[in-house]
């Protein structure tokens, strides 16, 4: 049987998050650069010199991107024949974060409390973790840094099959439009479907940890990703809501099979910065 | 709405004139002393004027930054300190105009009350790109705090910008950069 030291975890994910902050992944670089040279608007073509440029600068600096270095979501797919040893994985986890955010001299956002105090953690933990078990012996972790101003923009609803599809492509367009530019566009649309309220609230988180230009597996989801993000460049916010046709960087969908009776829909946004990376330990 | 063109240099403080004379969608490269404040930090702002309590910083031809930095390093001035949402602190905006505030930089539309008393006390919102710190924190050449240190990330810190790009987004004439910028790129469905 594999075992695994825990301690492990904490190194991987200390590095993770000062990694994700810092630099950019290069389909990223292209990606953003050919909207810098495509976007027709002039202010729009201005705030992606910026966007581009600032990463350039925060990676030869080694400092974050963006102030709000963001809450760690962690997802942890653990093969269910792995032997974990030295501890306990979230704890482990956890201390990665506490590590990497001090270390990395990253923004502490996180407060202990939603609604009286709101006391800073001081160490950016907790992270949200969520945990998913499978055969196998592997451990893969996918580390995101998530800036709230696209999460304060977000949205769950639970819509009726009745002219669902009509329902859903309004959604998702009114969410871009209300979040305008405080989400921070060009966006990343992440489109969780089905399930239960909580679940398509996962499932479109993990769709905004795909990697760029991937479509959905299944042509009729890939199409209506497509067609999606045509709409949502309709709206003409574009680059910071500065006016321009490149308001999202993509649209994509993760579905659940759900209830006869409803449609579960959540729209979460990523602003332009995409901080999420895969490990495999 | 302004061709973008070259940018225009302008320093802080910043005057009814110079301000009233700014156009949407106008570059501009400012420089001199500018004052941060979010969320909590205007919070007790506006609690003091209530009271008729003496301010921590000068309003009059001065310019407010929304923005809670990132720690800095050792030997660096101050970590990256890009723009926060500016819409969160519409609530207390007028007030501060009102007492003489001038300017102000953050990143997205301001609410109908702002914008009015924007127009009203002859002043201009400037927006610099969200998520662009690194790049924006290299033409901060010094910080100092100033207030509300118990507040962390929001208090207020004193700042000196040296030729800090951004652009021009609701003018002391009405105009609005974001309703002009995106109804030109709107499209309908075919």
């Amino acid at each position: 049987m594999r075992t695994l030291d825990v301690s492990e975890v904490s190194a991987r994910v200390r590095e993770a998050v000062q990694a994700i902050n810092f630099h950019t992944p290069a389909p990223v670089l292209v990606q953003l650069n050919d909207v810098r040279l495509n976007e027709p608007s002039e202010a729009g073509r201005l705030a992606m010199h910026d966007i581009v440029v600032n990463r350039q600068v925060a990676s030869e600096m080694q400092v974050p991107m963006c102030q709000d270095t963001g809450m760690v979501v962690v997802f942890v797919d653990l093969g269910q024949d792995l032997r974990l040893t030295g501890g306990d994985l979230r704890a482990a986890i956890m201390e990665g974060v506490r590590q990497g955010y001090a270390e990395g001299y990253l923004r502490k956002s996180v407060v202990a409390e939603p609604l009286f105090e709101r006391r800073n953690t001081g160490d950016n933990t907790p992270a949200v973790v969520h945990f998913d078990l499978n055969p196998g012996d592997h451990l893969r972790l996918t580390v995101a840094a998530k800036g709230f101003g696209a999460e304060n923009m977000s949205r769950v609803r639970v819509l009726t099959p009745a002219n669902r599809l009509e329902a859903l492509k309004r959604e998702v367009v009114q969410v871009v439009q209300d979040a305008g530019p405080n989400a921070c566009p060009p966006v990343v649309v992440g489109v969780g479907l089905g399930g239960t309220l909580e679940m398509a609230a996962l499932l479109a988180k993990k769709a905004l940890m795909r990697a760029v230009g991937q479509r959905h597996p299944e042509p009729r989801y890939a199409e209506l990703e497509l067609e999606l993000l045509d709409l949502v460049n309709r709206t003409g916010i574009g680059p910071q809501g500065w006016g321009g046709v490149n308001t999202a960087l993509d649209v994509r969908i993760e579905y659940y099979p759900t209830h006869i009776a409803a449609v579960p829909v959540a729209i979460n946004l990523d602003c332009h910065l995409q901080r999420h990376i895969d490990l495999e330990l | 709405m302004a061709e973008a063109g070259l940018p225009l240099a302008l320093s802080i403080p910043l005057t009814a004139q110079a301000a009233q004379s700014l156009r949407i969608g106008q570059r501009v490269q400012l420089s001199g002393v500018v004052y941060t404040a979010r969320d909590a930090a205007h919070q007790r702002l506006a609690e003091a004027l209530a009271a008729g309590e003496p301010l921590p910083i000068p309003l009059n031809d001065q310019v407010i930054y929304y923005v809670g930095p990132a720690p800095a390093r050792p030997g660096q001035v101050i970590g990256p300190a890009g723009p926060t949402t500016a819409g969160r602190v519409d609530f207390f905006t007028p007030a501060l105009l009102a007492h003489g505030l001038r300017g102000m930089i953050g990143k997205g539309k301001r609410s109908v009350a702002v914008r009015q008393a924007i127009v009203e006390h002859g002043a201009v919102y400037f927006v610099l790109v969200g998520g662009a710190a690194a790049l924006i924190s290299q033409h901060i050449r010094q910080s100092e705090l100033v207030a509300y240190p118990d507040l962390g990330t929001e208090a207020i810190y004193r700042l000196r910008v040296e030729a800090l790009l951004m652009v021009v987004a609701n003018d002391a004439a009405g105009g609005d950069l974001y309703e002009a910028g995106q109804a030109q790129f709107r499209r309908e469905v075919a």
